[in-house]
Parts: C-alpha cells; structure tokens; sequence
C-alpha cells in the first residue's frame, strides 16, 4: 500500500471528528464543500499560503485547550440599542438573547432553518465561498461550510433602526465551534452588524456577504480579550453597483487568529473598505490575509491594518489586490503596518498587486517600526511622562484603521478598548 | 534662575566635542540671547538642558532654581519649569494639537502636585492664547504640526509655551523661516509672557528678532563655547560686521 499524503491523512483525522448534517435546503452545499474540501487537504506548514501562519493547531481533531477567561471589561457594544444574538461556545443561548424581530431585517439561525427544503439562504451558503477557493484555496472555509452547526442567516430589506449583533462567547475550555453566517442586502438596503467575543476554545467561522446594488454593510468586529483562545474567520464578500462594505475588525490577545478576507467588486462604482487594528502581547499570533478582487468599473478598495506587538508577538499581513482585465478606473489602496514595542516581536509582510487592466490607481506599501524617538521627546519635552507618551503614539498608530469605522460613538469604544489595552502593560 | 556651569558635551555615538565648556547665569526675570554662526553648538546647549537623548555630558552642570537639570527626565525638567521652542518643531501623526495640550498642561500639573484642569476651563484659555497667535480652531483640530506650515509651527510652539506658562523659555531659532509679520506675532507673544519670575532664552541667527525682543545680555557663542557677551549692542555689531571681527578678536 502506498504511504498515505500527509496532507490527506491530516485531513481524514480532523474529519472523523465531525458529522456531516444531513437534510434540508444546505446539504447539497455541504456534501460539495466536504467534496472540495477532500479534493484541497487542509492546509500543512509547507503550503505557501501559510507560510507565516502555523496551521497545526487547527488541525487538531481536538481543539487544544484554552482557559476560559473572565473579562472585567464588561461586553464590547453592550451600551448601543441593538438586536443582540448570542452563542455560548457556538450553542445559541436563546434566554440570553434579544427576539430576532426587527423592522427592515430578517434575521433567523441557521439550526432552525436547517430542516426547511426551501430557503433564500440557498442561493448563498457555501456559493460565495467555493468562488472565493480560486485562485487560492482557503481549506478551513470549506470545513466550515460542510460542517457549520449553527449560525445567522440576515436577509436585509430596509434600513434597520438599530444594529444586530452577534456575541460569541467563550465558556468552556475545550470547545470547538463551527458558525457560518449569510448576509443579503437588498438593492438600497444597510444595516450594521457587529460582532464581538472570544466565541470557544477554537473557532472556525465563516461569513458570506452579498450587498446588491446600492446597498450598504458596515461590518463591525471585536475579538475581545481572551489569551488561549484560537480562530480562524473567512468573510467572503460580493459588491454590487454602487454599493458599499466597510469591515472593521478589532483582536486583543488571542493565541492564534487568521482572519482572511476575500471580497470581489462586481458592479461597477462599488467601494470595499478593510480595516483592522490588534494588539498583542507575548504569545499571540495574528494573520491578516486578505484579497481583493476588481472586477468592475471605476471602484474602489481600500485596506489599512495596523497592527502593534509586544514580548514576542507575532504579526502576519498577506494582501492583495487583484484588478481583472477591463476594471479600469480602480482605485486600490493598501497599508499595512506593525508597531514593535520591543525587539522580541516581529512583523511578516507579504503585500501583493496584481494588475491587468491600464487605467488604474493602485498603491500598496508596508512598515515595521518601534516607536518614534523624536516624537517621544517631543511629547516628553512637554511633560508628558514616557509611558503616557508612549501610550500616545501607540493609540495614534492605531487611529488611521479605527478611523475607517464611520460611527463615531463605535469608534470612541474602540479606542477605550485600546486604551485599557495600554494601560494593563 | 539657570546656572550653566563649565558644560562640556559629546555625542554618544561617535567621539565628537560639541559643547567646550559653557558658562552662563540667567537671573529671573531676564532675557538673554545667544548668538553665533551655524554648528556652534547652540542648538545642542538646548538639546542638552531639555534632556533630548544621544548626548554626554563629561563635565560641568546646569542647574534650574538649584535643582540639577542634568539628573532629570525630560518630563522632570519640563514640570520643574524649563521649556524649549524647538528649532525644528516635531510632526505627531494621529495626535491632535488640543488632546497633546491638554495631555502635557495636565501631566506637568499633576507633577507639580496640582489639580488638573477642567475641560470647560482648558478649552477657555486655548481659544483665548490660541485667538492672540492666530492660531485657528482648525490647526488646533490637527494633528501636532502635520501639514503646518514653517510658520504655523512656529506659533504652535509659542502656543504650548504660553498654555504651560514655564518659568525659563528657551527658543531655538524661532525666527527663522518667518516673515515679517509672523515674526512679529511670534515676538508678541513672547513679550506676552515676559514678568518677573520668567527668564528666556533667544538662540537666533538675527538681530531682527531682538528688535522686537529687547534682550538684557547677548551672548556669541562660537565653536562649543561663549566667546564673547554684552549688552544689545552686541547684536547691532554682528548684524552689521558678521562674526568675523569678533572671532578674530578674541583668537
Ligand atoms: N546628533 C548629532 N549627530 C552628529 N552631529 C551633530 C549632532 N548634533 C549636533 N551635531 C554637530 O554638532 C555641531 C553643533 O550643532 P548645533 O548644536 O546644531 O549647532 P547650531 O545650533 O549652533 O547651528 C555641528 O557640527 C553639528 O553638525
Ligand atoms: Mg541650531
């Protein structure tokens, strides 16, 4: 007998952990995804795409234990009025959560809708992220496609009063989540959906946006203090005409995250903005990895990650944009940037354009850099003591990506996060 | 109020003299200006007495009121009074001017064993310091001197200089890069702050600016040292014979 692939004998340990759901609308999404997912392996340490990201962890038919930690900050977004979801571990917790009842949104789970043979969220689920599998496979979104226990589906009619928010959170130190959200915006429809908290010990989630033309998403995110815990998050998004999707994503601590972000600007005129700030401290690992496709006329993508690291963290940043022959008139725009705290931490960068069409404005660029000197006398100069100083460049680091958010009293929270962040140095 | 004592200065990093043994004694309430041609050593005195990094100082003293400067955080000296119009005002991306003033007027407070003061009380006195520089609600809005003109930098400097109201001011070349008016405005502002317990510090280039600034003593400095000092005539002699004769003179 020949020796097995490691790649598909890693892939049969994880699966004899899991149980394909069987029935309803999604199984045939899910028996493709699990096809595809075969077909793929899931990632090993010498694949490209994750070279500066340890997979081995996610591999594991067990998540590796992670202490549940109690966060005294009280729940992230808890002041604004909201339709609140919340998961325990990835169960849904109905009496913690609010009635998905609300004007302009239809939002329902996806374990209640499973057994259905006909829903709208057919068209979606698993549709967006098997197109996001090319160029580069992305093993972990197919996983959780195929495998996903629950979730929201948010069919988006009008323009909500308020946001819907899903809170993740983390209570046992073994668990193992898989949640795949689907998200519809309707032609001129918006809504905010936010996200924060730990979720599980392990956490594999995936999110398929579709805004059609004229519609508007601001997704915003926070994966809240919690040191153990691992993730790796997929948004696959679809832009139609004139629409617009602004991501934000906040990470304090984390062991292990890989948020890839895939989104594709089909109508023409269309903007996608990607933001995110993290912070890190000792044994942390944070992997950026995003692609951006322009397939339209005249849009516009704009990336800005900030990330700052210290005693040893580790930030990762793989970014690209790609600009289809005849998507002339794009304007791309990606930054990428890592605040060193000390020489133990380090910063990987793999900033990418790849451009095929003549009539485009396209910059990327990517630093590394401790803190500024000058800058620091200035502000010690002044009176400022040095770790308030500090403090004060470091939150200024991080503005430019909070300031992608454009609800100002979100954005103020934020940064409050951040502050406390500073200030448990 | 300063008492610079036989300073001799190197840089760190490489085995460069710069200042040879300065002397110099401000008393309250006075106005000195020093003067002297480019990379005597002007610029690294201030340097030196704020506390900036990449120096060593191998002999001799500088003290404020007695305490000694040298043994001080840059914050330490700061909160003890001492404040340096930098030659080349530094750009803070991300930090807006007002949240950089309030955060240094309330952390020399609060060094000093003072009450911080209220926003509505902070907000007044800007508008109102703000409003004499020229100084509009938009560049106060701006992040710390990014996009700011030479000049408009400039006149941010006086400004943090008229909120933290030091005891010794030490402007380094504040005039240079500014026309007539703005130098005039920048002038007025000093001369706002000038009384009894406040002592100041004019490096230029210029005898214009102390046209505008009457310094009590004047002082050349040349080659890490004061060479020569004396009254404001002192001034009108290099602005109309350069500093070739002194130079020689004293040679
Ligand atoms: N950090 C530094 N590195 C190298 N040379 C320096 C540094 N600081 C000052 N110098 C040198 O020291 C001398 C004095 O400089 P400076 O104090 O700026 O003079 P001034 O302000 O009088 O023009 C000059 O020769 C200058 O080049
Ligand atoms: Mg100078």
């Amino acid at each position: 007998m020949a020796l097995a692939n490691p790649k598909q004998s890693a892939t049969e340990a994880r699966l004899t952990a899991l149980t394909l759901p069987s029935g309803g609308w999604s199984e045939p999404a899910r028996q493709d995804a699990l096809l595809r997912l075969q077909a793929m392996g899931l990632p090993q340490r010498r694949d490209e795409y994750w070279k500066f990201t340890r997979p081995d962890t996610l591999l594991d038919s067990q998540a590796p234990t992670a202490a549940v930690f109690v966060n005294d900050d009280g729940r992230m977004f808890e002041a604004y009025d909201q339709i609140n979801i919340v998961f325990v571990d990835g169960v849904f917790d109905a009496d913690a959560s609010d009635e998905l009842v609300l004007e302009g949104v239809h939002v329902e789970r996806l374990a209640d809708i499973a057994d259905k043979d006909i829903h709208w969220a057919k068209d979606l689920y698993g549709t967006l992220e098997s197109k996001g599998q090319t160029p580069v496979e992305r093993p972990f979104a197919a996983l959780n496609t195929a495998f996903a226990s629950d979730g929201v589906v948010i069919h988006v009619t009008g323009k909500p009063s308020k946001p819907v928010c899903l809170t993740y959170i983390h209570n046992s130190e073994v668990s193992d989540a898989i949640l795949h959200n689907v998200v519809r915006v309707d032609e001129g429809a918006e809504l905010t959906l936010l996200e924060n908290g730990p979720a599980a010990a392990r956490f594999n989630n995936v999110t398929e946006i579709d805004i059609a033309d004229g519609g508007t998403l601001h997704f915003i995110r926070a994966h809240g203090r919690d040191h153990e815990r691992r993730a790796v998050t997929h948004m696959f998004a679809r832009l139609g005409e004139k629409s617009t999707f602004k991501a934000f994503t906040l990470t304090v601590n984390g062991v292990l995250t890989r948020n890839e972000c895939v989104i594709e600007l089909a109508g023409n005129d269309a903007f996608a903005h990607v933001a995110g700030a993290c912070v890190g401290d000792g044994d942390f690992h944070h992997d950026d990895t995003v692609f951006i496709t322009h397939d339209a006329l005249n849009c516009e993508s704009r990336q800005v990650f900030k990330k700052v690291l210290r005693n040893g963290a580790t930030g990762v940043f793989q970014g690209k944009i790609l600009v289809k022959a005849g998507a002339q008139k794009t304007d791309g725009y990606q930054i990428s940037q890592a605040l060193l705290l000390d020489g133990d931490s380090q910063f990987l960068a793999k900033p990418e354009l790849e451009i095929y069409a003549d009539d485009v404005i396209c910059s990327h660029g990517s630093t590394t850099g401790a803190i500024d000197e000058e800058a620091l006398y200035y502000l010690r100069s002044r009176g400022v003591p040095k770790s308030a100083a500090t403090d004060l460049l470091t939150l200024a680091f991080l503005i430019e990506a909070v300031e992608e958010i454009d609800d100002k009293v979100i954005a103020d929270t934020i940064v409050s996060r951040l502050e406390s962040w500073l200030a448990r140095r | 109020m300063l008492n610079i004592n036989n300073l001799h200065v190197e840089l760190e990093e490489e085995d460069k003299k710069i200042l040879k043994g300065v002397d110099l004694t401000i008393k309250a309430g006075t106005v000195h200006a020093i003067m002297g041609p480019n990379g005597s050593g002007k610029s690294t005195l201030s340097y030196v007495l704020s506390g900036k990094d990449g120096y060593d100082v191998t002999e001799g003293a500088a003290t404020l009121d007695g305490l000694d400067l040298l043994d001080m955080e840059p914050e330490e000296r700061a909160a003890a009074g001492l404040f340096l119009a930098f030659q080349y005002p530094v750009e803070i991306p991300g930090v807006g001017n007002m949240t950089f003033l309030r955060t240094a007027v309330n952390a020399q407070r609060k060094a000093r064993g003072e009450d911080e003061m209220s926003a509505a009380d902070f907000l007044k006195l800007v508008r109102a310091r703000a409003k004499e520089l020229k100084i509009d609600a938009d560049m106060l809005k701006r992040p710390v001197n990014v996009g700011f003109s030479g000049g408009e930098k400039k006149r941010n400097e006086i400004l943090q200089m008229a909120m933290l109201e030091p005891k010794m001011c030490i402007l380094d070349e504040t005039d240079s890069g500014l026309d007539v008016d703005a130098m005039k405005l920048v002038a007025q502002g000093v001369n706002a702050l000038r009384a009894e317990g406040r002592s100041f510090l004019v490096i230029t280039h210029y005898q214009r600016l102390l046209d505008h600034i009457k310094p009590d003593v004047v002082h050349i400095m040349a080659d890490g040292k004061i060479i020569k000092s004396g009254g404001p005539d002192l001034a009108l002699e290099v602005e109309n014979n350069g500093y070739e004769d002194i130079l020689a003179e004293v040679a």
